[in-house]
């Protein structure tokens, strides 16, 4: 039958004609197709409707189905488990579900599952579940640590994903893959009466528009084995770009994070907007904003908020809650609010610092100005000098609309460890089966029988060990059924679900009572008790640390420290990169663009110093000071690459005599800096970007740098090889505490095969030290022309790589006896 | 390379061993901290597996040690153990069975937590708080070392693991465990192989050997 003759059609459509609403000609395909059981992928930006394409299908096809009784019939089961990676987004959500039903008069009940959910409405959902479970993909994991979970899923009809785009290149996208493979699997496995149909429920994914949107359906659907299709929300909306400026280019910093210095400029546009969204890129400089806002226009005091990852729950949901109601008139953000529903009274967004990337530029322009036919307007703030570049770039790649892919990640042993966990304390799990379900997913697709069976021995044997001195307790066999018996280790393994992990995360509280958010340890164990610090927009002066909780009072103090929090550092994307050395040929030359004006003084300096690079050029530079020899690179390809790149160089210049560098980069290029002379020149340098023995190279230097280690940190918390510990635990608990880099350091010299560390490894070869791209990269570069400058200071381009380039990792072919005696040496000279 | 060094403190000859411990020629006595003997252990009871071949060289260098000085007592000054007994400490004991002329001594640290019958059953003898030889004190936590105290005795302690930070030209730098040596105390390196670093901050007149790979190095 035609979906337009169907009855849950045309109920639907009548409530909408009713609200003055019309279907969009992709909801209305992906309405059809779901009611054909098919499934797939939504390919629609936010705030077009793109939860209607999947919810108001789910309640056509339940209408259908139940011709007679659609509107009385009660406790139907669960029918939608949608997946969210917000649980901020959930209630937002939640409330236009239900406000769906209670006008069209069904007997459905919306349900929320996330971190805040109490035991007892948990309990009452396993008991009597509702029709519609949002959840994020950690409590998803949570549900199937559940004893007889598969009850759960028999009605499941639709698993929606929604922002799939958000979860797919990382290890939170690999956790719904194994979630989904066991759902999908586990409804065939159960036997049913007579009179109940068995439906494989349909998967469809939701996504705003990514460069891979048919590998992200592939990976979606990998545990259906089905092809899918995907529905394009055809919606254009025109974007425009604005600089703000500062009124002296001369004075504008070639690096750091000075933009602050501009704010003032940002009142008038607040002013004259309705609600204005800020975006900062990182936690820390989004508490300075906050508060030199508030300093810049006092006025603004109750009309601005703040709203970022580590802020207290509850404050960010009246944050949010504000935003609907038009309360606030500006919200200082971070990524936190890239996701999700959209707020209507949103008109402007302002992007302070780059955004590095296209598709992440985009979808934040698009946070203003939903309705349709209306212009999204975006202003964007450089933080120094050279990021005016990047918007030249920027307004180029819209242009072009340039948008990156996201890569799935691959192989993540980590995540299947804890996974099998998971299953081993609720149902337990039978290792045959599930090996082919584990399979059928798009992350271990490329398993082999071989690392399946070290993953089952780690599990219940644990790597190496002394068999009659060992003790070794985790998963055991029973009959065939792999199972956690032990109650510890399962109470231990729940709270330890969830793969986005960062520093031991310590929760801040007044001595007064109540919670204000949270903060990283290794920031907070700086300070010294009486010392401020400035968190959710407030003077917080440490009193305590006491059982994971940072006890603290309100401070009237002026001098404060602002957190950094480390992760969330993004990388310049190859895309961007591409477009910003083309850009490169515009410099002095092609100056209509404001930004490149901008920028003539500080060019003109770089060419007197040194050299402009073209799109067909490298440039690289060799500066000494008082510090050493620095020899800096620009290929523009990202912070990733260049780690890797750099680390390939230093390896290679290593091999022809021993040398200790020590490297730092940003996303324009990178640094060696050493103690002695780098011998390179115009006579040698094209060899250092040769492509010949590339993997060799690559190997050799991912093994003598950080990276591995770095990798480690995250893969030995999801994998369980940390416990960090639960508030009240006494004091026996913290025997068990252990660094990451203490336990890298101890398996790499007493079990250099375990199959964590290698996944470390490798998780830098597939991300980093991707061979394809950096090949890519290198033979650009070798056939590029490459000029070496020997500038007598530091030039525009090198000053922010050397002032303030991230992660400086060491690379060394000195022995480590000559390295120590050589700087004592120095000491003394 | 790896030869150990020579240390004079108040007339007493130490010999400093990269190995991370040191051996003190007149009493013949072994002086090391830290062992955390059943760690590994401990972790895998609990279902985190680190490999136990740390433990295994960490026994492993304790006898090569015993068979290099030949002391006639050890003195561990705390941390000998990690946590609970479990299987790996009876294969300690095992070791220990097979030589029950070496006097064993433990100043009891925060980790040693066993019972008194355990230490007892073990050989090793308990001293609460500090022992004093030969006109030397030991105890754990160097922090429990009341500094204003005139012409105390000279002490030796562990505890907190200690490291060395160099740095050099080019923003080049290094860590190490290290022995750090005042005018008052020793602090030792963590023996076992399985503990982290405490960075110290070196004054003048004061002495730090880093141990860098199989030597030891005098920092300056």
């Amino acid at each position: 039958m035609k979906l337009q003759q169907t009855q849950g059609y045309s109920i639907i459509t009548q409530w909408l004609t009713h609200k003055q609403f019309q279907p969009f000609a992709f909801q209305l395909e992906a309405w059809k197709n779901i009611n054909k059981g098919e499934s797939g992928l939504v390919n629609a930006p936010t705030g077009c409707g793109k939860t209607f394409s999947v919810y108001l299908g789910s309640l056509i096809q339940f209408i259908n189905e139940h011709p007679k009784d659609f509107n009385s019939k009660k406790n139907n089961g669960l029918q939608l488990l949608w997946i969210t990676p917000l649980r901020a987004l959930a209630k937002d959500i939640g409330r236009a579900m239900e406000e769906v039903i209670a006008e069209l008069g069904l007997q459905w009940r919306i349900g929320i599952r996330n971190g805040d959910t109490d035991t007892a409405e948990r309990q009452k959902q396993k008991r009597n579940m509702p029709e519609v479970l949002i959840i994020t993909p950690e409590s998803l994991h949570l549900l199937l640590a559940q004893k007889d979970y598969p009850e759960t899923f028999q009605t499941l009809r639709i698993i929606a994903v929604d922002e799939w785009h958000e979860l797919i290149g990382s290890k939170r996208g690999v956790q719904v893959e194994l979630a989904l493979s066991r759902i999908v699997n586990c409804k065939k496995s159960i036997e049913h009466g007579p009179s109940s149909i068995v439906h494989t429920p349909c998967i469809w994914g939701i996504s705003a528009t990514i460069g891979n949107l048919t590998e992200a359906k592939e990976v979606l659907l990998s545990p259906l084995k089905k092809e899918g299709i995907i529905i394009r929300a055809k919606i254009d909306k025109p974007i425009q770009v604005a600089s703000i400026l500062p009124d002296e280019i001369e004075k504008y910093p070639w690096s750091g994070h000075l933009g602050i210095r501009l704010a003032e400029k940002l009142i008038p546009i607040i002013e004259q907007s309705k609600t204005t969204l800020i975006f900062i890129n990182t936690r820390g400089m989004s508490e300075t904003w906050y508060q030199t806002l508030l300093t810049v226009a006092p006025q603004l005091a109750g009309a601005i908020a703040l709203h970022h990852g580590s802020i207290e729950q509850e404050l960010r949901l009246w944050v949010e809650e504000a935003l609907h109601t038009e309360k606030l008139k500006a919200v200082v953000c971070t990524s936190s609010l890239d996701l999700g529903v959209d707020f209507r009274p949103v008109d402007t967004v302002i992007q302070v610092g780059s955004p590095k990337g296209v598709a992440r530029f985009l979808q934040r322009a698009g946070r203003s100005g939903h309705r349709p036919g209306e212009i999204s307007k975006i202003y964007f703030l450089p933080t120094h000098s050279l990021e005016l570049l990047e918007v030249a770039a920027l307004k180029q790649a819209i242009k072009e609309t340039a948008i990156e892919s996201r890569e799935p990640m691959l192989l993540c042993f980590d995540v299947l460890l804890q996974f099998l966990c998971t299953l081993a304390i609720s149902d337990g799990f039978e290792a045959n089966n599930l090996y082919d379900e584990i399979k059928s997913t798009y992350c271990f697709a490329e398993m082999t029988e071989m690392e399946w069976q070290e993953i089952l021995l780690h599990l219940t044997i644990g790597g190496k060990a002394l068999q009659q001195y060992d003790e070794y307790k985790k998963v055991e066999i029973d009959n065939g059924i792999y199972r956690i018996t032990n109650r510890r280790i399962a109470m231990r393994h729940r709270m330890h679900i969830g793969t986005i992990v960062s520093d031991a995360m310590l929760k801040v509280k007044l001595m007064s009572g109540g919670y204000i958010g949270v903060i990283e340890e290794w920031f907070i164990s700086r300070l010294d008790p009486g010392e401020v610090f400035t968190l959710a927009g407030r003077n917080l002066e440490l009193v305590m640390i006491k059982d994971m909780t940072v006890l603290v009072r309100k401070s009237s103090s002026k001098k404060s420290k602002v957190p950094s929090w480390m992760g969330g550092r993004m990388s310049l994307t190859a895309n961007l990169g591409k477009i910003l050395r083309e850009t490169f040929n515009k410099v002095l030359i092609d100056e209509r663009e404001i930004e490149l004006k901008s920028l003539h003084s500080l060019f003109l300096l770089q060419q007197e110093l040194s050299h402009i690079p073209r799109a067909n050029e490298l440039l690289v530079e060799q500066i000494e000071d008082k510090n050493g020899y620095h020899l800096l690179v620009y290929p523009f390809e990202g912070r990733q690459v260049h780690e890797a790149m750099s680390a390939i160089m230093a390896y290679r210049i290593g091999q022809q005599l021993p040398i200790t560098f020590s490297i730092s980069m940003n996303d324009y290029g990178f640094e060696l800096l050493s103690d002695q002379p780098i011998p390179v020149d115009d006579s040698n340098v094209r060899e250092l970007f040769t492509t010949e023995n590339l993997l060799l190279d690559i190997q050799k230097s991912m093994n003598s740098t950080e990276m591995a280690r770095r990798k480690f940190r995250d893969i030995a918390v999801i994998g369980g090889l940390i416990f960090q510990g639960m508030p009240g635990e006494k004091k026996k608990a913290r025997h068990l505490q252990s660094s990451a880099s203490l336990l890298f350091k101890v398996f790499e010299e007493y079990d250099p095969n375990n199959i964590l560390l290698r996944q470390a490894y490798h998780e830098v070869l597939m991300q980093q030290m991707d061979e394809v791209r950096l090949r890519n990269a290198l033979n650009r570069i070798y056939h590029s022309n490459i000029i070496v400058t020997f500038p007598q200071k530091l030039t525009p381009l090198s000053f922010p790589i050397i002032v303030d380039g991230l992660s400086r990792i060491n690379l060394s072919s000195e022995k480590l006896e000559d390295r120590v005696r050589k700087m004592q040496l120095q000491l003394e000279g | 390379m790896t030869a150990p060094i020579k240390h004079i403190i108040q007339n007493s000859t130490f010999w400093l061993s990269p190995h991370r411990c040191l051996y003190w020629e007149e009493e013949q006595a072994l002086i090391l901290s830290d062992l955390h003997f059943g760690k590994t252990g401990h972790f895998r009871k609990s279902g985190i597996p680190v490999p136990q071949n740390v433990f295994i060289e960490d026994l492993q260098r304790l006898m090569d040690q015993i068979a290099y000085f030949k002391p006639r007592q050890i003195i561990a000054v705390g941390d000998l153990f990690h946590s609970e007994a479990n299987k790996e400490l009876d294969l300690f004991v095992k070791w220990r069975n097979d030589f029950p002329e070496l006097v064993f001594i433990l100043v009891r640290g925060n980790h040693d937590i066993l019972s008194a019958e355990w230490y007892s059953k073990a050989g090793i003898q308990v001293q609460e708080g500090s022992y004093t030889l030969g006109g030397f004190d030991f105890l754990h936590d160097p922090a429990e070392v009341n500094m204003e105290t005139e012409g105390a005795n000279f002490i030796f302690s562990g505890h907190i693991h200690p490291g060395v930070h160099i740095s050099g030209l080019g923003k080049q730098s290094l860590q190490f465990p290290c022995y750090y040596i005042t005018s008052r105390l020793a602090i030792l390196p963590a023996f076992s192989k399985f503990s982290g670093l405490a960075i110290i901050k070196k004054k003048k007149y004061e002495t730090v050997y880093a141990i860098v790979n199989q030597s030891l190095v005098n920092i300056q």
